[in-house]
């Protein structure tokens, strides 16, 4: 697998997890570090390979703890780098990540979503859609999470989530799921889209004709600390501004709008217009960004909705955002699956005739 | 007539106008300036990017006129790790505790060694965890009282103390393992010239090399300088002695 992918320009068949660690190896990462876990494993191995055919920076971690500081270590050097990791085990890196955060550095971690908690099984979930955007680490912080639905947007945000890490200095992670990890299509890696970013201005490269730079996150003076965390969040403010990104389609005279990320959008986009084939008014919308998380689109389409429904493969995550965005003017409803495949397209068609006729 | 000099100088790689916060008569200071003189003599301050830790440790980079990332509590030798991968051609060291390095962070620290990674480790063992007030750590001597062992360390309870510059002297990435104290001025002179070939181990790019120094705690030992140096000499060099454990520049090594 390893030989046959590079810029390509042109449709290749490719499951997503070498989909993500091949857009990773474009968009410049300089160095990998990771631990295996299923159903990530591949872009381990992958990269494995092509890191050292490159001569960039791998390593084989002793765990997750480590890798995870390994990324920090070399992002205190301006470096891009990256770590891929699953569920239980992104569960170990959240110390690291809320100090990735205090130190305003851009590590990216792929967080492929396995069926939780616990060990949990290796089937597909988005039960850690708390994990990503509210975090499992202490303290006031924000990860800016990217949620692909398909192949090709498993390669798109990868470049995305490396250019936005660096762009804003913050932690990012492209938040898959295992369905997404296994599945192949056809997509094309183009270049890396984006301009590079100058990390001049912060990075640790030694105190020469300077004075030394600390990254830290220490803080014994509570005033200081008062203003560092006034800053951090006026940088997420920003990112809300410039970065929320989402589809939609049909929404404009929908009575209900069905909302899904990743891989379960697949199955609700096409509810959505089945249900319009059956003259029933649906609507659709997909966040692309998790956080920042398009609240304020959906407020305004509460003006018109009469209802919204969260499809999900979990108990029920995201309808935690959207209820909140809705602010009590309509009901949210939710259609999910705990864990494993998708809702199928049927049982939420039924579902949405059923709520039509009442 | 004769002309007075100062011949005592603070080192380029301490901070202008600096003041060590440690305690009264704890070692850190001292292990500090030696690393910074080492730093200076070897004209490597403005290529070198140090891992501070947690603990009293983690004040280094206030001290030290040295590019420095302060790592989670025992992550500093994976953050060391990121840092020399991702930029070969710098200078990196950490600066740990005994707990930091060989309690929370032994895998960090023991995996580090067995891959050989060019960097160099540095740490402080004064058998307790000083800054959270004085409890057990990995290095805590059998009969100890901290406050987390009140009637002493017993094997029963607390199991063993570690002797880290053996354990890491046993992996085969390991170019360079020493233990030194800093309890007398021959002992410091010796202590500083480990530290100096543990940097020059890594200039030459040979492996993994370890200092790992013996200090005291006089607050939480309860005890004045002087009587923590004694402790030093009478209570900890016979269990962790000094000597150095492996050097792969020496033959018949």
């Amino acid at each position: 697998m390893t030989e046959c992918l590079t810029k390509t320009n042109k449709k290749v068949l490719t499951k997503g997890n070498y989909a993500i660690a091949n857009a990773a190896v474009i968009a410049g990462c300089e160095c990998y570090f990771g631990y295996p876990i299923t159903p990530q494993s591949e872009i381990g191995e992958f990269m494995s390979g092509k890191m050292q055919e490159l001569k960039r920076a791998y390593v084989s971690a002793e765990s997750e703890l480590a890798a995870i500081n390994m990324v920090i270590g070399a992002c205190s050097t301006g470096a891009k780098a990256m770590t891929s990791s699953s569920s239980c085990a992104v569960s170990l890196m959240q110390e690291a990540l809320s100090y990735a955060a205090s130190d305003q550095l851009p590590v990216v971690l792929v967080s492929v979503m396995r069926g939780g908690p616990g060990l949990g099984n290796i089937y597909p979930s988005q039960g850690d859609y708390n994990q990503a955007t509210i975090g499992g680490g202490n303290g006031d912080y924000k990860l800016i999470v990217l949620a692909p639905a398909t192949v090709q947007e498993c390669v798109d945000l990868t470049y995305k989530a490396f250019y936005l890490a660096h762009k804003y200095k913050n932690p990012t992670v492209l938040l898959a799921d295992g369905l997404l990890g296994q599945m192949m299509e056809p997509v094309e890696f183009t270049d890396y889209p984006y301009p590079e970013v100058d990390n001049s201005s912060w990075a640790l490269t030694g105190a020469k004709g300077r004075p030394a730079r600390v990254i830290r996150s220490y803080a014994p003076s509570a005033d200081d600390q008062c203003e560092f965390l006034e800053n951090l969040h006026a940088k997420y403010k920003l990112i809300e501004e410039n970065e929320t990104d989402w589809e939609e389609f049909n929404t404009e005279d929908a009575d209900i709008i069905l909302v899904s990320f990743g891989s379960p959008a697949r199955n609700t986009k096409s509810a959505m217009k089945h249900c319009r084939k059956l003259g029933l008014k649906v609507g659709f919308l997909r966040p692309i960004t998790l956080y920042p998380f398009p609240s304020k689109r959906i407020a305004e389409l509460a003006q018109t909705a009469k209802k919204f429904i969260s499809v999900e493969i979990n108990m029920g995550q995201m309808i935690r955002d959207i209820k909140l965005a809705v602010n009590g003017k309509v009901p949210v409803e939710l259609i999910n699956k705990p864990v494993g495949n998708p809702p199928s397209v049927e049982e939420i068609v039924e579902r949405i005739i059923k709520e039509s006729e009442e | 007539m004769t002309t007075l000099t100062q011949t005592f100088k603070i080192p380029e790689s301490i901070k202008k106008g600096s003041k060590f916060s440690f305690c009264p008569g704890c070692d850190h200071g001292v292990a500090v300036r030696l690393v910074a003189e080492v730093l200076d003599e070897l004209g490597l301050r403005e290529n070198t990017i140090a891992v501070a830790s947690i603990g009293c440790s983690v004040t280094l980079y206030d001290f030290l006129e040295v590019d420095t990332i302060e790592a989670p509590h025992g992550r500093a030798l994976a953050e060391a790790t990121g840092v020399k991968r991702a930029r070969p051609n710098k200078t990196v060291f950490t600066y740990q505790g005994d707990g930091d390095f060989a309690s929370i962070g032994m895998a960090e620290s023991l995996h580090c060694a067995l891959r050989g990674e060019n960097v160099t480790a540095i740490c402080i063992n004064n058998t307790t965890y000083g800054m959270t007030g004085g409890q057990l750590g990995p290095t805590t001597l059998l009969g100890q009282v901290t406050t987390t062992s009140p009637t002493g360390r017993n094997v029963e309870y607390y199991g063993y103390p570690i002797k880290i510059a053996e354990h890491v002297a046993l992996c085969d990435g390991t170019a360079y393992s020493a233990r030194v104290s800093l309890d007398t001025v021959p002992n410091i002179r010796k202590a500083k010239a480990a530290i100096k070939k543990a940097f020059e181990i890594q200039n030459k790019g040979l492996g993994f090399s370890f200092v790992e120094i013996l200090s005291t705690c006089p607050t939480n030992w309860k005890k004045t300088p002087q009587q923590a140096h004694q402790r030093v000499r009478e209570e900890m060099m016979p269990v962790f002695v000094p000597g150095v454990y492996k050097d792969i520049t020496e033959k018949n090594n």
